[in-house]
């Protein structure tokens, strides 16, 4: 399969199978193993340095693996090359930590960066989906503004405008409410949740915040009212939302909402209270 | 107690190393040169960022090189008059500022101030780019980063150079011109006729080649240290700082053995 071909709907997205990753010799993953399913939100949980954001890194083939396989997508990225890795890049999307918007760009710039790249789309195509994606996130009206002149929360709507605009079967999101007010995280989780809901995107998400992991996975988008709503108690509806969570390079966790909630290990029950 | 704390916080590296961080250093430089120069020849070649650079580093330069080239040539021939006059031979002065600065101040004195200019400023937005994550954008978003940021400032750098070394020998004639004939009262058509006449082939070779090789050094030092800036704003700062120590020192070390090898090759008279 090319990858420019979209994947089947039927296999995991995401495959990580023993991976080994070390700075300067300090180990930071040891063997972690886990998979992310078609539609499915894995979300990342650990302490401070525990290689969360490393994962997206490695799942995006930024950094590689000192051990241990990778699939994304149906591909083995652990030995592609930068060039095979860029055209997979097109399927994939990714929010970093501090947006990291080009700041020398205006937000039409940054958002329509990638189709502009390709070159294969027209000005007037790129213009209509830079709106759509934007309006997506309701930042329509920044759309000539600069980073610098946006505030934390808009600089992360916009860093998703930008990931989303070709559509990517999956999305990594590297702590997208960290440093937010209560107020604009709840936005940003909304989102994110709108985003898995209407497009049925998968992804995985690193976060400090349970809070916003628990939202996603009692919430969904409904497309009537144009708002995050809570499930009705008793529903019998799954949202696909998972939780990892890693330890001393290691998962020590792999498992849906209640099975967390639920959880008798020392360490989780007290990461959770 | 302060120097005993200072002490006990140096973390010392042995010899070993040492040589292995600087020799990994030189292999990832190298490496970085060799991809710049490959994207020459690789889709796409991003036109418009070259001619963007170009206009900021060679207009955005264009009056400090006037500068820097004005006053070398004015300095050249006020320190070389006293000298000539106590042979009888102040009229040579043309000659003497035309060989100068064509040879050798116009492409160094050029070097050096593009080096102080546009590596740091190279060196600091590439630097702050990789410590806000913005090249990992990139390479997310599909785009190399050698060939969207590193060959076009390498490819301008080396353009630019070549045409402000120019400009930087002209104004250094003429800044010996206006010493020579407003202060020393030579004429000035003997002064800019002498100065035409006593270049050869080889001094302009050799005063051309040397900004083609500078503008390299130049572009890909400030490139490598902007695009292995770690630690926030103070690595940053400091691979601006280095990227300019660097590059300078490059310029007059590559000079001494690039004006040797010329100087056999075009042999001299």
């Amino acid at each position: 399969m090319l990858a420019g071909q979209r994947a089947e709907s039927s296999g995991p997205v995401v495959v990580f199978e023993n991976v080994v990753l070390a700075f300067e010799d300090k180990p930071v993953l040891d063997g972690v193993s886990f998979s992310v399913s078609h539609g499915e939100t894995k979300a990342l949980f650990g302490i401070a340095g525990s290689g969360k954001s490393s994962i997206l890194k490695l799942a995006l083939g930024l950094i590689r693996p000192d051990a241990g396989r990778i699939q994304v997508l149906g591909h083995d990225i652990t030995e592609m090359s930068e060039d095979e890795l860029l055209a997979l890049r097109d399927r994939i999307g990714m929010i970093f930590q501090e947006s990291a918007l080009f700041d020398s760009l205006t937000v039409r710039d940054n958002v329509a960066f990638r189709l502009m790249e390709e070159g294969k789309v027209s000005e007037e195509e790129i213009e209509r989906r830079v709106r759509e994606a934007l309006s997506f996130v309701e930042l329509e009206h920044t759309i000539d503004r600069r980073p610098a002149e946006l505030s934390g929360g808009m600089r992360r709507r916009v860093a998703i405008a930008r990931a989303i605009i070709t559509q990517p079967e999956l999305l990594l999101y590297d702590s997208p409410t960290g440093g937010l007010d209560p107020v604009t995280s709840t936005t940003i989780v909304e989102l994110i949740v709108k985003q898995r809901d209407v497009y049925k995107t998968s992804a995985l998400l690193v976060s400090h915040r349970l809070q916003d992991a628990f939202t996603m996975a009692t919430h969904y988008f409904d497309r009537q009212t144009n708002k995050m709503s809570s499930l009705p108690a008793g529903s019998k509806r799954e949202l696909p939302v998972t939780f990892l969570v890693i330890r001393d390079g290691k998962v020590i966790f792999d498992g849906d909402a209640q099975q967390l909630a639920s959880s008798k290990d020392d360490y989780i029950r007290e990461y959770i209270s | 107690m302060a120097a005993g704390d200072f002490l006990s916080n140096v973390e010392l590296i042995s010899p070993s190393e040492f040589a292995k961080g600087k020799i990994l250093a030189v292999q990832n430089y190298v490496l970085l040169c060799g991809q710049a120069m490959a994207n020459l020849f690789r889709r796409p070649l991003y036109v418009a960022d070259i001619i963007q650079q170009a206009d900021f580093i060679g207009w955005g330069s264009i009056s400090i090189i006037v500068l820097a080239g004005f006053f070398t040539g004015a300095v050249l021939a006020q320190n070389s008059a006293s000298t000539l006059e106590r042979f009888g031979s102040v009229s040579l002065i043309g000659q003497l500022v035309s060989v100068g600065m064509v040879r050798q101040l116009g492409p160094v004195i050029t070097g050096l101030m593009v080096a102080g200019r546009n590596a740091s400023g190279i060196a600091s937005e590439l630097g702050s780019m990789k410590v806000t994550e913005q090249i990992d954008a990139m390479r997310a978003l599909g785009t190399d980063p050698t060939k969207k940021l590193v060959t076009p400032r390498v490819v301008a750098t080396v353009i630019m150079l070549f045409f402000l070394t120019i400009i930087a020998d002209l104004f250094g004639i003429v800044g010996g011109s206006m010493v020579a004939i407003l202060m020393l009262g030579l004429d000035s058509h003997q002064y800019w006729t002498s100065s035409w006449q006593v270049l050869q082939n080889a001094d302009v070779i050799t005063g051309l080649i040397q900004p083609v090789f500078y503008g390299f050094v130049i572009s890909t030092i400030g490139c490598y240290y902007g695009m292995t800036a770690k630690g926030g704003t103070q690595g940053v700062g400091r691979g601006t700082t280095q990227a300019v120590v660097v590059s300078s020192v490059l310029i007059v070390v590559i000079d001494f053995f690039l004006t040797r090898v010329l100087s056999i090759v075009l042999v001299y008279r």
